[in-house]
């Protein structure tokens, strides 16, 4: 019984703050306080009237599709070699990749800062791609590498044996039945990046990301309901994404008879 | 060796193939002819190598050394995918994303057939493993048995010389285990292709087998055909492998023409001929013979027989309903010897401790170091 309290007060503790988003975002009212004032619109209205968010949010999209891309791709290559062969120093150089999983975010951040600005490089969107790459890898390996762990090596064989060579087996077997894995990782990584806040804050040079222009705009009072719709919106995005980041994946595995090995939820 | 090959052409020639992990060396230098339509089988226990040697013939595995050609053809040059093999995965390797009809087709992506074509000739293919009408099944629903027969006929579709089987049959259960052996050696017959079988089980290689090539550390140490295999195994690692076989010590003499002199603690003298002494082996060398449980009898209350007879107590039995396998002691000999008997009507399974006769015959015995 304790323990059903104590879970119960954690999940509220968990995800009360996210409930106020909504509740603030159509509140009629700048002061984010209760009692509520009663119901609008006019925040969302607000956010479409605001070119540097919509900068910011064509930005952030640009820097998230490219992460997921080359993040899903570095991704590939690295659990079809962690799965498929043996080579020396394989655990070290699994563990370096997984890394970035438990590092504090800000030293990547002020460690690429610092290397950028020492090698003279200017900062930019491409630059935060790079920081997001880095933090991105570890999801997709860790969704792939049981995307791969399921398939049958000697399924890519048969496909050799009857004539195919290494590549096109790849494409014809190998790919397909990865391919709910790889849309997860892409889902999954486009997500991180859209989100992520602290490496973008340091790596953005002059084109903010959304949530660097977000930031931004939590100086300045009376524009904070209009912060909470833009929260909304990116809350309801995320788990949108993930659930069918998710979902791909679970019929992916049920459609060609795996057991379900996992994955992140 | 002893390689009594008689075999019209090669399809497989084997000469001197070796191949090394790192340091380890996994085939030790494998000589050997495969001839064509042979159902020819690669025996031995787990990590003798059959396996490597399977997949050196399909082209997966280059040998570190030696030669190996196929139809004539040197294949040191030649990929898995250009080659006159095919391949029935011990998984089976069923593409569980492909329907039945799919996987059985694929090897024919390359070859640009009509789509009439296509789909008569995945028909015949299904039809010969007898799965006709299964070609819209999704694969992944598919019954152990049922993936069995996909592979195989997603594997003679491309028509090869040779059909290479990395233990077909380990995964299913006794029944269809020995159905399927029947069908693959009636298939085999059939369709007229050269079978190299890989397998542990000595009882399969024996059943299917033309030819069996017993396989210890990464060598042959024996090829033969299964009778042979069987009656007159070189050594005692191979006899120990195929079958049951009762060693005792034993010391022989050459004497005068082709018989040798055996003497055996407990059973006697006995006057064998030269062809039950392995070649290669002095019979000064012989330190053992051995005697399969079959090729001697318990003789019942009031039985008689031509044979030699030596006195023994029954120390354990098992009942297997048609056999009954006596563990017998004879008088004078340390290690105890296995008797399988036919439970024929009217023949009673003796007890524990009951003294007994046993008749033997020294036509069966075989000489080893």
């Amino acid at each position: 019984m304790g323990l059903r309290i104590y879970a119960v007060l954690y999940l509220i503790f968990l995800y009360a703050p996210i409930a106020l988003l909504p509740i603030f975002a159509f509140n009629d009212g700048t002061i984010i306080a209760f009692p509520l004032r009663g119901f609008t619109t006019e925040w969302f209205r607000q956010l479409t009237e605001i070119p540097a968010l919509h900068g910011a949010v064509l930005n952030s999209l640009i820097i998230a599709v490219s992460s997921a891309v080359i993040a899903t791709l570095l991704g590939i290559c690295a659990a079809r070699a962690a799965t498929r062969f043996v080579f020396p120093g394989k655990k070290g150089i699994m563990g370096l990749i997984m890394l970035p999983l438990v590092l504090p975010e800000i030293i990547v951040a002020v460690s690429l800062l610092v290397v950028l600005l020492q090698l003279g490089l200017p900062l930019g969107a491409w630059t935060v791609v790079l920081g997001h790459v880095l933090i991105c890898v570890p999801f997709s390996v860790a969704i792939l590498n049981s995307a791969f762990q399921s398939l049958d090596v000697s399924l890519e064989e048969a496909a050799i044996d009857l004539g195919e060579t290494r590549w096109s087996s790849f494409r014809l077997i190998t790919l397909p039945l990865v391919m709910p894995g790889i849309i997860s990782s892409l889902l999954i990584s486009f997500t991180i990046s859209l989100d992520e806040f602290i490496i973008a804050f340091f790596l953005t040079g002059t084109d903010p990301t959304l949530p660097v222009y977000l930031w931004g705009q939590l100086r300045f009072p009376q524009k904070i309901p209009v912060v909470m719709a833009l929260g909304t919106l990116l809350v309801l995005a995320s788990v949108i994404l993930l659930a069918v980041a998710e979902y791909v994946r679970r019929r992916g595995a049920a459609r060609t008879g795996q057991r379900d090995t996992g994955g992140l939820m | 060796m002893k390689d009594t090959t008689g075999i019209d052409r090669p399809i497989i020639a084997l000469q001197g193939v070796e191949k090394y992990y790192g340091d380890y060396q996994a085939l030790r230098g494998i000589t050997a002819d495969i001839g064509a339509g042979e159902f020819f089988s690669l025996l031995g226990p787990s990590g003798c190598g059959k396996t490597t040697l399977l997949r050196t013939i399909a082209g997966f595995e280059a040998p570190s050394a030696g030669r190996l050609s196929i139809d004539g053809r040197d294949m040191s040059r030649v990929p898995a995918n250009r080659r006159p093999t095919n391949m029935v995965f011990q998984s089976y390797a069923i593409f569980p994303h492909l329907s039945v009809a799919e996987n059985v087709g694929f090897g024919l992506r390359r070859s640009a057939l009509s789509k009439e074509e296509n789909s008569r000739r995945v028909g015949e293919a299904l039809e010969m493993v007898g799965l006709g009408g299964y070609g819209s099944r999704a694969a992944h629903a598919l019954s152990g048995g049922q993936r069995q027969r996909v592979a195989l006929a997603r594997a003679l579709i491309l028509k090869p010389k040779v059909l290479l089987l990395d233990e077909p049959l380990s995964a299913l259960d006794r029944k269809l285990r020995e159905t399927m052996q029947m069908e693959l050696r009636k298939l085999q017959r059939q369709v007229g292709i050269t079978f190299v079988l890989v397998t542990h089980d000595q009882e399969e290689a024996l059943i299917m087998s033309d030819r069996i090539a017993v396989m210890f550390d990464g060598q042959i140490a024996q090829l033969d055909d299964p009778q042979t295999l069987y009656r007159r195994p070189v050594s005692r690692q191979v006899a120990d492998f195929i079958g049951v076989m009762n060693f005792l010590p034993a010391q022989a003499e050459a004497q005068e023409g082709r018989q040798v002199a055996v003497t055996i603690p407990g059973l006697g003298r006995a006057e064998i001929d030269a062809e039950q002494v392995p070649g290669g082996l002095h019979p000064g060398q012989a330190a053992s013979v051995g005697i399969r449980p079959e090729t001697m009898s318990i003789l019942f209350a009031g039985e008689e027989t031509e044979r030699r007879v030596a006195q023994a107590t029954v120390e354990d039995l098992a009942y297997y309903g048609d056999m009954t396998y006596y563990t017998v002691r004879m008088r004078g000999v340390d290690a105890p010897l296995t008797i399988s008997m036919k439970n024929l009507v009217g023949r009673p399974v003796l007890a524990r401790g009951t003294e007994t006769r046993v008749a033997w015959d020294a036509r069966s015995l075989v000489l080893f170091a």
